[in-house]
């Protein structure tokens, strides 16, 4: 799904990260982990092709990042899903305008039924009409999540997913993300919670990706 | 929601510069229905001074008063007899007094001025052997000058030909202020709504369709202020005086019969020049956004 070859990155002061290289398979869990400041985000944003690797390559479903047209890299992003840590909503739109989005700006065909039946599974089933300006920190979360997912992702991409939440509203959040990883789903998470990786390891197979002192490490088991 | 639905809400409503747009679409088509005015009124009036006087001439005959009538006989003799001439006439004393008024005022004592005599010739469309008739004219009556009106008719269809060229230019100026101004509000929007332009990336919305979304918006406004200045000023067109009545200076001045649907296409102009101006700046400027 998607592969990094010798990926370097840095924002001209030196590199973030090197020789960074991982693949993330089809129906796969990853979390990647590391220090504020590591470049986990980064590290996503390179996934999705809001950034371009300094050195090495990234392959996103099979395509090299470098060499995908403009239209190709937004085909490519119909097939993935992306939750940000700031959410990212048009907030002129409604929750539901905001969830059918993928969709809807592909012109493919969103079901009443399908987007109401969506939101209640994420639990904002009374939302569908609310802004996403008054809506509380988790709603906002799954909110996004569903935003996601809507579109039947290949692969879903989460920033500190449950940043700014309670332990009761991440590991519901959490569990729906697992929920769909059963579903077929790869999921790779940047999270510095330590507590979520070991709840998720409790349910499902995952493997933790480690960012420190500039290199991309796979972390041992002792979480 | 449709893709169309989609496209028409996207953007927030909020944005000044698309009020500005429709503002300057509004200020502009009022002053193109003017430049419209100033330019189908040359083109009227040059082709209505050519019809007047084109085929008409005049021969003056300047003669002592005992010569008069002679001279007279003999030149409308000779006109009688000169190919390319279909009518001449004597005219009448009221009617060059009439002419006359414009200058000298009503009630002209034209037996206490030493005037000389017009007679009116029309032309056929090939006109006479013009050279070739003065001599005539000069060997058989000397006072006679012959006048096609050529010095008259330049002038005038060259000061037409050159109104209607301002009026043409001042239509591409206005089209290309407001293709400008389009522009640089389509700029404006798109920079002040980076956020939705990141979150339509991000959810894999393609340039075309997230340009569509400005350019509609855009065009929309554009259109509708196109739509309110050309009406305003074809109102105030109709407010002038009737192009009929010939009773003032502007006059002249304004649309007859099919002419009106040149004020009327200004919005569907408008709005091709807005969509145009709009997506080129949208697309250009998308391709600086990941």
């Amino acid at each position: 799904m998607i592969a990094f070859h010798d990926v370097a990155h840095d924002y001209g002061g030196g590199p973030l990260f090197r020789n960074a290289s991982m693949t993330l398979e089809k129906g796969s869990f990853h979390f990647l982990t590391g220090p504020s400041g590591a470049g986990k985000s980064t590290f996503l944003k390179l996934c999705y092709g809001e950034l371009l690797p300094s050195a090495g390559s990234v392959s996103l479903l099979g395509q090299d990042m470098k060499t995908m047209s403009r239209d190709d890299l937004a085909r490519t992003r119909q097939r993935i899903g992306i939750v940000h840590q700031d959410c990212q909503f048009l907030d002129h739109l409604t929750v539901e305008q905001n969830v059918a989005l993928p969709l809807s700006v592909t012109g493919r065909a969103v079901s009443a039924e399908n987007l109401s039946d969506l939101l209640a599974w994420v639990g904002l089933g009374g939302q569908a009409r609310a802004l996403p300006p008054t809506l509380s920190g988790g709603e906002r979360q799954r909110t996004a999540l569903a935003r996601a997912i809507i579109a039947s992702p290949e692969v879903l991409l989460a920033d500190e997913p449950t940043g700014n939440l309670d332990w009761d509203m991440s590991q519901r959040l959490m569990s729906l993300m697992i929920e769909l990883n059963r579903m077929g789903t790869a999921v790779l998470i940047a999270t510095h919670d330590l507590n979520l990786i070991r709840f998720a390891k409790t349910q499902v197979s995952t493997r933790v990706l480690r960012i420190a002192r500039g290199e991309v490490q796979t972390a041992g088991a002792d979480l | 929601m449709t893709r169309n639905d989609v496209t028409r809400v996207v953007v927030p409503r909020s944005g000044r510069g698309v009020w500005l747009v429709g503002l300057s679409a509004a200020a502009m088509a009022f002053l193109a229905v003017f430049a419209l005015a100033l330019s189908v009124s040359a083109a009227r009036l040059a082709q209505n001074w050519a019809a007047a006087l084109s085929q008409t001439a005049t021969v003056r005959i300047s003669a002592p008063p005992e010569e008069m009538a002679e001279q007279t006989a003999i030149v409308l003799e000779v006109l009688r007899t000169t190919p390319g001439i279909t009518a001449a006439r004597e005219m009448t004393d009221d009617e060059q007094a009439g002419l006359l008024e414009a200058w000298l005022g009503p009630d002209l004592p034209l037996d206490a001025l030493p005037l000389p005599r017009l007679i009116d010739v029309t032309e056929t469309p090939d006109g006479p052997d013009r050279q070739g008739l003065r001599l005539r004219l000069s060997a058989e009556a000397p006072g006679a000058v012959y006048d096609d009106h050529t010095r008259w008719r330049r002038p005038l269809a060259e000061g037409a030909a050159r109104l209607r060229q301002l009026a043409n230019l001042s239509l591409v100026l206005i089209g290309s202020v407001m293709a400008a101004i389009v522009m640089l509000a389509s700029s404006a929007s798109l920079a002040s709504n980076a956020q939705v332009i990141r979150v339509l990336r991000l959810v894999g919305a393609q340039d075309r369709f997230i340009a569509r979304a400005f350019v509609r918006r855009m065009t929309l406004r554009a259109t509708l202020g196109a739509a309110a200045g050309a009406g305003a000023g074809a109102i105030a067109m109709l407010a002038l005086p009737d192009p009929a009545s010939g009773s003032s200076v502007f006059s002249g001045l304004g649309f007859q019969g099919s002419a009106w649907l040149l004020p009327l296409s200004l919005p569907v102009v408008t709005a091709a020049l807005a969509w145009i101006a709009a997506k080129a700046t949208a697309l250009g400027v998308l391709k600086g956004v990941t």
